[in-house]
């Protein structure tokens, strides 16, 4: 292999790192505050592609129906017990979060996102759509797991995935999708050439993950959130609720989620079923960091492009068999070092 | 103005019962002390009214009419409660436990912020040596200091405190119960939590006897702490043979 060549592959190997990145970021941030490994974190990525294509067709895209019907029951579930208990003036909220919301966004994919609309305007619409669908998730699926080992909420999280999967393919087919993204001249930098879509993806990820890092170590609102993971009832009584935390976690996980489809769309080819190992691949570099520090993650999920990069030039067949190879010596490693926490948790 | 107002409060886990329909009073400034055996509902009371678990009957904070809603909607209204458990979060550093307390004043100044956190760490010096060190490596003394500590920086207008003495040395639940007296000074109003009735009853001024779910005494700290049957089962004084 000639130096020209590792270049390159180690330019293609960081631009898909970035993605795993974003992907590795969202689970380390959904993991830290509610213990859930977010599996359908990479189906909202494809997602994310499948609905933007959906716009550009000048269809109506399935996920509009999806979040449609996920906010009719996640608003059914939380009016039913004030219903039940005469508390409607604790109504309020719910119709605003669950009802309003969500309404709002599919009246404007149904009737103000016609096929000749701008590209940007689409993307906004896809990015609405998926970002608003991950809290409906966490309030349907995870809110009543809310007290649940990491176990049950692995379990749930795996049904969550399957089940959206399968409404993918009900929606959208079997066929997979490019979507079309920032085009125009290939910028040098150091001699090297990047084009504008690598650079907007390497620039976003690096932007995301450190805000996020700074979100979580620096500002009182970020610890707060963490602290609803280390003792719910202790923040209850600061005044965080554990339920509100982890719904306001995924819906920073929708929108990286949404960003990441965004970015990957016109790079790879998805399709319904995309998602899973796109995740995968985050969390094999979330999980180099031990699924809680940041800085880990981002190395670990660059590691992972890398990797791949090189293997699919080597021996392009075993790509993905030698990626999650990876995980076993930094699981073994990370054995030996790491502390284990189980016993501090009160 | 009462701070809170309990009537026909009733709490049960499925079929058992708790609590059964008592009544209480938390007048504002006083420390009002529930004393009571092991099992007697204490817990349960002081997480039914903190908005924890499920009760029955009338709940009502007269200054904060609101606040009945939600456990938030009580923190908000400077309500707060430092469990038996501490609840502490353990991965945090002494410092962010304690600022995490202040959390609903987020969008207030900092320096204000910064200043409550003076003054705890000037009745607590031992956080102030410790502030950077992680919540799960402090002793238990130093536990309830600091789960003491994140309820003050709320500035609570009235907060519980369930069994601060519990599991701890002689010399350490004397502090408590004199920072529980700078608090009372301080115009807190406070529901006190203890088995140790005979520092409880020194510093309240009310007193209710819990036994089984119900309240079987009830009046002036001083007059319950001379009452015959009271010296006798919570204060260790009753004659022999």
């Amino acid at each position: 292999m000639s130096f020209a060549i590792a270049v390159l592959l180690l330019q293609d190997g960081i631009t898909n790192g970035a993605i795993y990145v974003l992907l590795a970021v969202a689970l380390v941030l959904v993991f830290t505050v509610t213990r859930i490994v977010f599996i359908p974190q990479g189906d909202l990525v494809a997602f994310t592609g499948l609905t933007l294509t959906a716009f550009e067709t000048g269809t109506v895209p399935g996920t509009v129906w999806i979040l449609a019907a996920a906010a009719a029951i996640a608003l059914a579930m939380d009016l039913m017990p004030l219903i039940l208990r005469g508390r409607l003036d604790l109504a309020v909220r719910p119709l605003i979060e669950m009802g309003l919301i969500p309404g709002i966004i599919i009246a404007l994919s149904l009737f103000a996102v016609p096929r000749e609309a701008s590209l940007l305007w689409k993307m906004a619409a896809t990015l609405a759509v998926i970002t608003a669908l991950a809290p409906l998730m966490h309030r349907i699926v995870f809110q009543p797991l809310v007290s649940a080992s990491p176990l049950i909420l692995l379990i749930a999280a795996v049904a969550v995935h399957f089940g959206l999967t399968s409404l993918g393919l009900h929606f959208f087919g079997p066929e997979g999708v490019r979507t079309p993204g920032f085009t125009g001249p290939s910028i040098s930098i150091f001699g090297f050439q990047f084009t504008q879509q690598s650079l907007g993806v390497i620039a976003c990820s690096v932007l995301l993950s450190a805000g996020l890092y700074a979100f979580f170590s620096r500002a009182l609102t970020g610890k707060a959130l963490l602290a609803a993971a280390f003792n719910r009832r202790g923040a209850e009584l600061i005044g965080v609720s554990a339920v509100g935390a982890g719904r306001r976690v995924a819906l920073i996980a929708g929108l990286v989620g949404a960003i990441s489809g965004l970015l990957i769309g016109p790079t790879t080819t998805l399709y319904y079923d995309s998602g899973f190992i796109l995740g995968l691949k985050g969390l094999v570099g979330g999980i180099i960091g031990g699924l809680a520090g940041y800085p880990f993650a981002v190395a670990g999920a660059l590691l992972v492009g890398v990797v791949e990069a090189f293997a699919s030039f080597w021996a392009s067949a075993y790509r993905d068999v030698i990626v999650f190879t990876l995980i076993i010596p930094v699981l073994f490693w990370r054995s030996m070092v790491a502390p284990h926490h189980e016993e501090e948790t009160e | 103005m009462t701070m809170l107002e309990v009537d026909q409060f009733s709490v049960r886990y499925h079929s058992v019962v708790a609590l059964n329909k008592i009544s209480l009073r938390v007048e504002p400034g006083h420390v009002t002390t529930v004393i009571g055996p092991n099992g007697a509902g204490k817990t349960s009371l002081v997480n039914a009214i903190m908005g924890l678990h499920d009760y029955s009957g009338t709940l009502r904070f007269p200054f904060a009419p609101d606040a009945t809603r939600t456990t938030e909607a009580r923190v908000k209204a400077r309500i707060t409660l430092v469990p038996e458990s501490r609840d502490l979060f353990g991965q945090m550093s002494v410092v962010d436990n304690l600022r995490l307390g202040a959390y609903i004043d987020r969008y207030q100044p900092r320096n204000e912020r910064e200043g409550r956190l003076k003054e705890v760490f000037r009745l607590f010096p031992r956080l102030r040596e410790r502030q950077s060190q992680l919540a799960y490596t402090l002793s238990g003394g130093e536990r309830q200091m600091l789960a003491l500590g994140r309820a003050l920086l709320l500035r609570p207008y009235l907060l519980m405190l369930d069994e601060p003495s519990l599991g701890l040395a002689p010399l350490i639940v004397a502090e408590i119960f004199r920072i529980i007296q700078t608090l009372k000074d301080d115009g807190v109003s406070i529901l006190l939590i203890e088995q140790n009735a005979r520092a409880a009853l020194k510093v309240a001024d009310y007193a209710y006897v819990l036994e089984n779910g119900t309240v079987t005494l009830e009046g002036k700290a001083s007059d319950v702490a001379n009452n015959p049957r009271v010296l006798d089962s919570y204060l260790g004084l009753g004659h022999k043979g």
